[in-house]
């Protein structure tokens, strides 16, 4: 499903080139449970917002369900994580202004999806989470742990393929970190992929795979159990 | 949905921006309203003021030849008889035709006042063809009065007003003009008038012209008044009587300078050329103040997309098309103009209704009539089409700023 060939990643810094990331080939599996871990500045944050279409490489190859995603432009970029990926974040990245439910809905609303469908996901997945009694209220309203609850019903929204998480309880307590860990097993359990960004060893031991980052390349990638 | 909702959030956070925004635009439209309604309250004073004295009309006078013609040199002057007159009635192109004999100074006594004033002797037509419209009670000369040359008068408001007193009723009394007694059969309305030609019509006062002729013997009339057709023909029309009194009186066929003609189709046209250009020059200075309220809204728009750079991330982040992105921030501009010129209207009808308040000389209110700013519906459409541009050109480029935000940057921007 997921299939990188040769990723490379490169920023301009001045008369600098500073390589980010790869060259990294690396395939990932419908249903897999994967960790991405690494020291800051291994690349692992460039991995992600590649893997996540929010960037793209400067080389290489990425196939997303065999569809060559490198070359695509910022519209059609959109569209694939509007669709295809879902996101969450270590600062949770809520909108302020508007409630937890209209929160979980942004995506629908950008897939154009009809009204009553979009209503009856949002409190199913309100539901989900465990907050169908915070629907009307705004992020500021919210604890953290509630907070991350809300940003994963929305990365639920378009009930896409890959989870994407980025640290995702590193703002956290250790109870509502169980929590959220909880509901990714969970929804690891309902054929999600789930691709965990962290540097968290604890974390990264629910995985199932993990993928050791250092130096902007793969150093180690393993099963565990 | 969405966009009134973090519309609505910048609004609250940011009240002082926003309202101190608001006012400008709505300073600029109270500004281009204002001054459009100014210029065409005026201009439409102006034709009123012109229509006074007649819509459609040519006044012509005669003159004199210009070329030699069978023997005679250049210089015989063009004498216009009521016969000529008669004749002109019949050309195609002429609507109605009246002619007028002046009389400057003529002696008017009542019982006990003793006036120097203009009378003309003028056909029944003159009056539809002047708009000389009688007050309540009375009425214009008519053709049986010009049949029989009677000795009846009609005068103008300020004549009455001189000789009878302000607000009376004199039809039926007796004016003697150069010793002979006339009655009184009607006063002229109290009308605008700014164009003339012998006076103002409320200082003049009328008699049928065959009653003219045989009271001071005339031959002569001293002018034409020619209605045409239509404004299309007014030339023609014109042309048609020049020829007809060539040939009537032997002058040369081409000779152009018969009469001098004044031509209101023309005075009205150049009129409204003047004011076009004035309108436009006044629309240039109000959507000047506009454009540079559009400027703030630009610079704060500017403002506005850098500090939701985090929520312009998240959006995009989700799958926000970024077409989306654009038009959030142009429906926000736009939005923001929207209220400012709907309070800017409000303003400057205010300030409209406040205009009657402004003391004027009186003399001028006598002569000119109070100016009422007129506030239609081609100005609002002017101004809301000059607000949306505005809107759209300060919404715009921060808006294509914002679409081009880089997803990855923005959400790591605090």
């Amino acid at each position: 499903m997921i299939s990188l060939n040769n990723i490379s990643k490169k920023y301009n810094m001045g008369h600098v080139t500073v390589n980010a990331l790869g060259p990294v080939t690396l395939t990932i599996h419908k249903g897999e449970f994967v960790a991405v871990l690494g020291p800051s500045g291994s690349g692992k944050s460039t991995m992600m917002n590649i893997l996540g279409c929010l960037d793209r490489p400067s080389l290489g190859e990425y196939l997303l369900d065999n569809t060559p995603v490198h070359g695509f432009s910022r519209t059609k970029l959109a569209r694939v994580r509007n669709m295809k990926v879902g996101f969450v974040f270590q600062s949770f990245n809520l909108l302020p202004f508007a409630t937890a439910y209209e929160n979980v809905e942004l995506p629908m609303l950008y897939a154009k999806i009809s009204g009553k469908e979009r209503e009856h996901t949002v409190k199913h997945l309100l539901e989900i989470v465990g907050l169908s009694d915070r629907a009307s209220h705004r992020p500021a309203e919210l604890s953290g742990g509630e907070r991350q609850r809300i940003a994963v019903a929305r990365a639920l929204a378009n009930n896409p393929d890959i989870i994407l998480a980025d640290e995702p309880t590193g703002n956290l307590d250790s109870k509502s970190g169980a929590e959220i860990l909880n509901l990714f097993e969970q929804l690891h359990a309902d054929g999600k992929t789930l691709i965990f960004v962290t540097h968290d060893e604890n974390l990264a031991s629910h995985a199932k795979r993990i993928i050791r980052l250092l130096d902007g390349k793969i150093n180690q990638d393993y099963t565990q159990n | 949905m969405h966009f009134l909702l973090s519309y609505l959030y910048e609004f609250r956070h940011q009240k002082l921006r926003m309202f101190l925004t608001i006012m400008a635009v709505s300073w600029g439209m109270a500004n281009i309203a204002l001054m459009l309604s100014v210029g065409e309250g005026l201009y439409q004073m102006m034709s009123r003021g012109m229509t006074g004295m007649g819509e459609g009309i040519v006044v012509m006078w005669p003159n004199q030849t210009s070329m030699t013609h069978n023997g005679f040199g250049p210089g015989k002057p063009v004498r216009v008889t009521e016969q000529d007159i008669h004749e002109g009635e019949k050309l195609p192109l002429v609507k109605a035709i009246s002619a007028e004999y002046s009389g400057w100074s003529v002696q008017m006594k009542t019982a006990d006042k003793n006036i120097s004033k203009q009378v003309r002797g003028v056909y029944p037509c003159y009056g539809v063809m002047r708009n000389l419209i009688p007050e309540r009670g009375g009425r214009f000369l008519n053709t049986l009065d010009e049949e029989r040359r009677r000795r009846v008068i009609f005068i103008g408001n300020e004549i009455r007003n001189t000789l009878f007193g302000e607000e009376s009723n004199p039809v039926g009394k007796t004016i003697w003009v150069n010793g002979s007694p006339f009655t009184v059969i009607g006063v002229m309305e109290k009308k605008f008038q700014t164009s003339m030609y012998s006076g103002s019509d409320a200082q003049a006062s009328f008699i049928p012209a065959s009653t003219f002729r045989t009271l001071f013997n005339r031959t002569y009339v001293n002018i034409v008044l020619l209605a045409p057709e239509s404004k299309e023909n007014s030339k023609d029309a014109q042309e048609a009587f020049r020829s007809l009194i060539a040939a009537r009186h032997r002058f040369h066929p081409d000779d152009k300078e018969l009469f001098h003609n004044w031509d209101t189709f023309e005075t009205q046209e150049m009129q409204d050329k003047i004011f076009r250009g004035l309108q436009l020059f006044l629309g240039i200075i109000g959507g000047l103040t506009l454009l540079i309220a559009g400027l703030g809204v630009a610079n704060i728009m500017y403002v506005t997309v850098k500090e939701r750079t985090r929520e312009i991330g998240i959006k995009m982040a989700v799958g926000a098309h970024p077409l989306l992105i654009i038009m959030q921030f142009l429906l926000e501009a736009l939005f923001t103009v929207s209220i400012g010129g709907a309070l800017g209207v409000a303003m400057s009808m205010g300030l409209m209704a406040l205009f009657d308040l402004v003391p004027l000389p009186e003399t001028f209110i006598n002569v000119m009539g109070r100016p009422e700013p007129v506030f239609s519906g081609l100005i609002a459409l002017v101004c809301v089409t000059i607000l949306n541009f505005v809107g759209l050109m300060a919404g715009i480029f921060p808006a294509r700023r914002a679409s081009l935000v880089d997803p990855v940057d923005a959400l790591r921007y605090e």
